[in-house]
């Protein structure tokens, strides 16, 4: 198990191969099809993303007095966001994404060029990812509605994450259909 | 008489229930699934789905964020006095829920895609009710996610292709959904009926017990023929390679137009979600899960 602690750096990610079980431990950011819209289109993220992690995820969260509290915030189908996945990667600089059901192998590969891994959380393991956050860093692009906004999490040993897709093309997604 | 309070409290108690705690059966196949599996990753996705179970349970949590759509299925007796809406009692009850459990605001206009009121608007909960014979009152809810409700199938086949074509039309199905529906899935299939109502067979063939032989001998028989075909493509749990890659296929039917071959498919996520709540003792109870 490899622990990762972004941000992370080039040579962090061309290491991983896919198969490589992965846990994360630090900061990683949420965004799902409306923020990966407006970046695509040009708006600039609201948060730092070179060398991040985002986490294709719409948490499920109860407003208490402390403020919000996340109940369950397992990954969100990726595909939803493959027609603005590699403009995002270039525009953010981020280093690996997290989420389910993978990317297309056209996507895969440029990814690869990029230096950025896909790593397959367990579908519906929502309380196990919920549990993992220290703390919520910030919540930004609110108006978005509390699913589509972007959340900035500190997280503690995330995982165990699988590393789907490598910067060498590898795509496990794919393995059994060739 | 069925008070509207009663019968609304119920109602949020079937919702909170299905999003924490799954039923029994499922819990069965899914455990004795998991123990047939021999690739490490598929081994591992299945140890996080337990344990995942285990604290939703305990912290009273929703198993998934995706607290889904709902579909309520309510058999009502001719004989039962009703002075409420019940409709409109489901809609309050997703409300009330939506709050209370809580549940994500996952409802949107479709073409604004604007935020529809705590998860309910026109068509949303989803209510089938059938008129049945004596005081008998059941309702059956259904959760589903939108990772497994957007592959979702109508095909409508040439009837000469036969029980084959009803495989395939499964197999294709999950093949392009791959690891998107969060597999291992469950597979509801309408077989006949029309273009409205085979889905609907699909969705009502969900609420079935995973393990429990289908009455129809040769619906039982192609139920098996086409789980053991699933679990060749070797997609497995979350589309990373295994040897599940359907918990079960459930199949129901209706007569349908000597010209057509309506087969609908409704695929339903590892984590599938329902409740029932039944009359028992002249009140109404939650009974599962």
């Amino acid at each position: 198990m490899t622990k990762l602690t972004p941000p992370l750096s080039e040579g962090d990610i061309r290491r991983l191969r896919a198969g490589d079980l992965v846990t994360i431990t630090g900061r990683i950011v949420t965004a799902r099809d409306k923020a990966h819209v407006r970046i695509t289109k040009g708006r600039k993220s609201p948060v730092g993303l070179r060398g991040g992690v985002i986490y294709h995820c719409g948490p499920l969260a109860k407003r208490t007095p402390k403020g919000w509290q996340i109940l369950s915030a397992g990954p969100t189908t990726s595909a939803r966001m493959d027609p603005m996945q590699v403009e995002f990667v270039k525009r953010t600089g981020v280093r690996a994404l997290i989420g389910k059901g993978g990317v297309n192998e056209e996507i895969a590969g440029q990814l690869a060029k990029l230096g950025c891994v896909y790593l397959a959380f367990t579908g519906g393991a929502g309380v196990i990812a919920a549990r993992a956050i220290e703390k919520i860093e910030k919540i930004l692009w609110e108006d978005l509605g509390p699913a589509e906004a972007i959340w900035v999490l500190r997280v503690r040993n995330f995982g165990p994450l699988v590393v789907a897709v490598d910067t060498r093309g590898n795509n496990l997604y794919l393995r059994e259909k060739r | 008489m069925l008070k509207k309070a009663d019968f609304r409290d119920v109602v949020v108690e079937m919702l909170r229930r299905a999003e924490t705690n799954l039923p029994d059966d499922v819990l069965r196949v899914l455990r004795r699934s998991g123990k047939r599996e021999r690739s490490p990753i598929a081994k591992l996705h299945f140890e996080l789905m337990m344990k995942n179970l285990e604290l939703a349970k305990k912290f009273w949590a929703p198993i998934c964020q995706d607290t889904g759509t709902f579909t309520f299925f309510v058999q009502f007796g001719r004989g039962l006095k009703l002075n409420f809406d019940l409709e409109k009692t489901i809609g309050e009850a997703v409300a009330l829920a939506t709050r209370e459990v809580p549940l994500r605001p996952s409802v949107v206009d479709p073409i604004t895609r604007k935020p529809a009121k705590p998860n309910t608007g026109r068509g949303q909960p989803a209510v089938h009710i059938e008129l049945v014979g004596g005081k008998r009152l059941q309702v059956d809810l259904l959760v589903k996610g939108a990772g497994t409700e957007n592959w979702g199938r109508l095909f409508m086949l040439r009837p000469v292709e036969g029980p084959r074509a009803i495989e395939r039309a499964v197999l294709l199905t999950l093949t392009e959904a791959w690891g998107r529906p969060c597999p291992p899935t469950v597979v509801g299939v309408g077989v006949g009926g029309s273009m409205e109502t085979a889905p609907l067979l699909a969705k009502r063939a969900l609420l079935r017990p995973l393990d429990r032989q289908n009455p129809d001998p040769t619906l039982a028989k192609l139920e098996r023929q086409i789980e053991r075909a699933a679990n060749r493509t070797g997609i497995g749990p979350m589309g990373l390679g295994g040897e599940t890659t359907v918990l079960r296929v459930l199949i129901e039917r209706a007569v349908c137009h000597a010209a057509s071959l309506p087969v609908a498919i409704a695929l339903q996520c590892w984590p599938a979600r329902r409740a029932k709540a039944k009359l028992v003792g002249g009140r109404l109870k939650v009974v599962e899960p």
